[in-house]
């Protein structure tokens, strides 16, 4: 069906590839290099994931054109490829941080199945065909099923990974049944061939909206969007620290990315009523998100309703479908994981040596690591949008998308949000920095890999915020593909 | 190429601040000294702006600029004017004496310093900034750190309930500015955030009076403008001393400036639609506020709404749109900010000796503190808007521009005159005067050198400003002009 294999075609898919390859070589690591002789195969997950992205950097970059090899399944594009460096880079980091996670961390299998997840977040971002988009929404999740119940002696863990496992189930079906809507009015599985054959078909735009809703229902719960967001705080309390800040962070991109690759490439007859219906998710989104987060005592609870509003300001660069919006909702995203990817982090650091995700039990860790204390300021403040943090200026492009879309009141809900954000942040911060502890004589000191992933994810999130420049290029060029 | 002195004042502090966070914990009289350093360097440099600075040719200069994102138009662009020379120069020296008299601070001083400095790098960059998303950019980063700087060293009674007040109403504030400011990139058609071109973008007049009041107001809320002044007396009371000084001697002029660079200047005919109602609401900034200073028992709150109501004749001046009016708000912003700061300092002094700032506990003080005394004196005077004193130079001509728009306004503003003489003689009688209550007496000491010096700098200043007002007038006036070009003469 490919007729010969050319080497475009091997780049295109180069970075899954080599990830194969990582994924055997840690699994015969994890049989022959035997647990007591003191083996770190976080170091090595995550040293072969740099490897690999630096090579997938330096020869596999899509040229200006995009292309569409392996039969119309696998794009070429910048998009995919920017989504595909964001994971490796995800992936990376969250090894650092689970490697010294009690259960976890000295497991092959952890590792083996993160790799296998991150696959098929690579393979979402470059396909380019229903069927291959199916499978490797698949390949994605199941390993992620798992890894969110990956410690067997915690109830909690494995509620966790039940739960994730019946609502990916369930809506991975609908969205199933959207696909099969969309190649029975069509009869075509491209993605990009769809939106021709709702012209040639002269469908109503009501069955095209009616396939698009079933669709997104499987999106949405990808990106923890509302109404399918009910999942996500307790998946992420129950599963272990590094997943759930990897299931916040690339798997929430992956399905943002598959979003944006069908909805602009196979839905434009139907843009200004999605339009609307992203517009108005967008909203319930951020606000019940950040509603929701108010209230909350525990840390990852907390993040799990921001990560939801988060995914609802980035979406208010979806509902500008302008190359602008789209550019600010990957560069949003880009920092997003950046930020999110530390606040996990520093939560995982901290409940490894306090034993505790309760807020409460946050009180004076300025006193107890104030360099950990620093870096949660700094991932929070990033959050809550202040400069000169990364977010500051990935929430100026999101509401600047909606402002030149005509759309000022989503940019007017847009920053109220942002303020009530602040707000759940800085009552985090307040009990860092200001609250006194009986614990407070307990220094609580940062581990190697803890503190080289934090240190580059902090340093991320500042250069990020001051020099955005080569940043938003590349989110441009990656937009770009799209239109 | 020219040495980038504008770039080096608003970097020094940051760079500073996160030098000092990497000086042990325990080291703490390095950490001061560091602190002091670049508190006086910046000081200097804003100093040596301000008299470089050529009033004959006028107009911004010192101009940097370098491209930060050209794809939508946003560069970092710095230069001064007649406006913003002055407000430099009033950052660095609160900053400096700010520094003197925090040298008490033993809890984690290392972090108190890091976040003064980052604030101060986001004032002096508000101050200096012509692209109006580097003008947004610094102002975030002037407003966050000072949640933590009064939450974690304010007065324990309130701080944490001030804290996140302040910081909510200064947000909302700039992010409503900022939806505005973004609905003015977009309709400019120009693609760019230069605030010089902006200024020839002739945006409807719709547009103008639709955008002005969600961008002036916005802004204006960090001026302490009513009915959102709220947040400003209960921040200045729980934050510690230098933070007070910076928040009420700077930060609301920051708030003020903003609303003037981007309200006035860039929608003019918004301005000249709204002015008429901007103009009541400063009228009760002024006569409300020094009220309600009149009624207070707390010694700091005092200086609190005496705040409100001097940054509400800022805010009038700016209502005019006449020449006096705009002239004495430029002179009153840096006048008022000394004062302030100066005021800040004192009630900071009392308040570490006798532990309370009841006015009615208080008394005597004189006899131990006669600095502290003859200081309060002076800004007192200066509050009044007394001849001789920086405070005549700039409320003087406030009354002037209010009298040739509303002159039943100027009439009403000017009985808030003598209420400020009277509260402020009310607390010099009561506080520096008068029996000292018996627990005091032996045990209050006089003010460390250093306390000395930041209070003569800053009552030399008011001192200098009052008797030889060509040394700001005209400078401002110069910044003016450009301001009254925009609005089409007046």
């Amino acid at each position: 069906m490919f007729g010969t294999i050319t080497l475009e075609m091997i780049l295109a898919i180069l970075p899954q590839i080599l990830m194969v390859v990582l994924a055997v070589l840690v699994m015969i690591l994890d049989v022959i290099y035997r647990e007591e002789r003191g083996r770190s195969l976080g170091w090595w997950t995550a040293g072969g994931l740099t490897v690999i992205f630096v090579v997938s950097l330096m020869v596999a970059r899509p040229g200006e054109d995009s292309v569409q090899l392996w039969g119309g399944m696998v794009r070429h594009d910048w998009l995919g490829f920017t989504f595909s460096m964001l994971f490796l880079f995800g992936a990376a980091i969250t090894s650092l941080f689970a490697m010294e996670i009690k259960q976890v961390g000295n497991r092959g299998e952890f590792y083996l199945l993160l790799l296998v997840a991150t696959i098929g977040m690579n393979f979402m971002a470059v396909s380019a065909d229903l069927i291959m988009l199916f499978l490797a929404i698949e390949t994605t999740s199941i390993p992620l099923y798992i890894l969110a119940g990956f410690i067997k002696t915690d109830n909690k863990s494995t509620e966790s990974g039940f739960k994730y496992l019946l609502f990916g189930a369930m809506t991975s079906a609908i969205m199933l049944y959207g696909f099969s809507l969309l190649f029975g009015f069509t009869g075509t599985t491209d993605i990009y061939q769809l939106a021709q054959g709702f012209m040639a078909g002269q469908l109503p735009q009501g069955l095209v909206l009616g396939a698009l809703l079933l669709v997104l229902v499987g999106f949405g719960f990808k990106i923890s969007m509302v109404p399918f967001h009910f999942w996500a705080p307790d998946v992420y309390e129950g599963a272990p620290t590094p997943i759930a800040g990897y299931l916040s962070t690339a798997s929430k991109a992956a399905g943002f990315a598959v979003l944006m690759r069908v909805l602009i490439a196979a839905f434009p007859t139907v843009a200004p009523a999605w339009v609307i219906i992203f517009a108005v998710v967008s909203v319930a989104t951020m606000t019940i998100g950040n509603a929701i987060a108010l209230a909350q005592k525990n840390i990852k609870r907390l993040l799990a309703y921001s990560s939801i509003a988060h995914a609802g300001y980035a979406l208010i660069g979806v509902a500008a479908v302008s190359t602008l919006g789209v550019t600010a909702t990957i560069f949003y995203l880009i920092i997003y994981v950046i930020t999110n990817l530390a606040a996990f982090g520093i939560v995982a650091a901290f409940s490894k040596a306090a034993g505790s995700d309760e807020i409460a039990d946050y009180a004076a860790m300025s006193r107890r690591a104030p360099w950990l204390a620093l870096s949660m300021l700094i991932a929070f403040l990033s959050l809550a949008g202040m400069p000169p943090f990364g977010g500051f200026v990935a929430k100026v492009f999101v509401f600047a998308a909606a402002v030149q879309a005509d759309m000022e009141w989503l940019a007017i809900v847009g920053v109220l949000n942002a303020i009530v954000g602040l707000y759940y942040y800085l009552i985090v911060l307040k009990v860092v920095y200001l609250y006194r502890s009986e614990d407070e004589d307990k220094t609580i000191a940062l581990t190697r890999p803890y503190a080289l992933a934090l240190g580059i994810l902090v340093i991320g999130i500042i250069l990020a915020g001051t020099i955005f420049g080569p940043l938003y290029f590349w989110s441009d060029t990656a937009a770009a593909a799209l239109f | 190429m020219q040495f980038p002195v504008l770039s080096v004042i608003v970097f020094i502090p940051a760079v500073f601040g996160a030098l000092i966070l990497l000086i042990p914990q325990e080291r703490k009289t390095e950490i001061r000294m560091a602190a002091l350093t670049a508190a006086f360097i910046a000081m200097a440099l804003a100093a040596w702006v301000y008299f470089s600075y050529d009033v004959a040719a006028s107009g911004y200069q010192f101009v940097e600029r370098y491209q930060w994102l050209p794809a939508l138009g946003i560069s970092y662009y710095v230069g001064v004017d007649g406006i913003s020379a002055p407000l430099v120069l009033l950052t660095g020296v609160v900053m400096f004496t700010g520094v003197l008299i925090s040298w008490g601070v033993d809890d984690r001083p290392r972090e108190f310093f890091a976040f003064l400095f980052i604030l101060a790098t986001g004032v002096f960059g508000v101050f200096v900034a012509l692209d109006l998303f580097g003008l947004f950019f610094f102002y975030e980063i002037a407003v966050f750190p000072m949640y933590l700087l009064i939450a974690i060293w304010g007065w324990k009674v309130t701080r944490e309930y001030a804290a996140m007040k302040l910081t909510l109403y200064l947000f909302i504030g700039s992010v409503i500015s900022l939806v505005g400011a973004l609905a003015m990139y977009f309709a400019s058609g120009l693609g760019t955030f230069d605030m010089l071109a902006l200024e020839t973008a002739n945006y409807s007049v719709t547009f103008q009076r639709f955008w002005f009041p969600f961008v002036f107001i916005g802004f204006a809320v960090l001026g302490g403008i009513f009915p959102f002044h709220n947040w400003s007396p209960d921040g200045h009371v729980a934050a510690p001393t230098a933070v007070s000084m910076f928040h009420a001697g700077v930060l609301m002029k920051l708030g003020a400036f903003a609303a003037l660079r981007v309200g006035i200047m860039l929608l003019p005919e918004g301005a000249k639609f709204w002015m008429p109602v901007i103009i009541i609401f400063t009228l009760v900034n002024v006569v409300y506020g020094a009220f309600i200073a009149l009624v207070q028992t707390d010694f700091k709150y005092v200086i609190g709404f005496s705040s409100v109501s001097h940054m509400g004749l800022v805010l009038m001046g700016f209502a005019t749109l006449k020449a006096e009016g705009l002239t004495g708000a430029g002179v009153q912003m840096f006048s008022h900010g000394i004062m302030t700061a100066l005021f800040f300092a004192v009630v900071g002094m009392v308040y570490d000796r006798a532990h309370t700032r009841e006015i009615p506990k208080l008394g005597g003080f004189a006899t131990v503190m006669p600095w502290v005394t003859v200081a309060f004196i002076i800004g007192g005077l200066v509050s009044m808007g007394m001849p001789g004193f920086s405070g005549f130079i700039a409320e003087f001509p406030i009354f002037m521009g209010v009298w040739r728009t509303q002159p039943w306004i100027a009439i009403v503003a000017a009985i808030s005159i003598v209420i400020t003489a009277a509260y402020v003689l009310r607390v010099v009688g009561r506080v520096f005067f008068g029996k000292m209550p018996e627990e005091f007496v032996g045990h209050i000491t006089n003010i460390t050198p250093l306390d000395k010096v930041a209070l003569v700098l800053l009552s030399a200043i008011l001192i200098i400003v009052g008797v030889y007002p060509s040394i700001m007038v005209p400078l401002v006036e110069s910044g003016v002009e450009n301001i009254l070009r925009l609005l089409g003469g007046a």
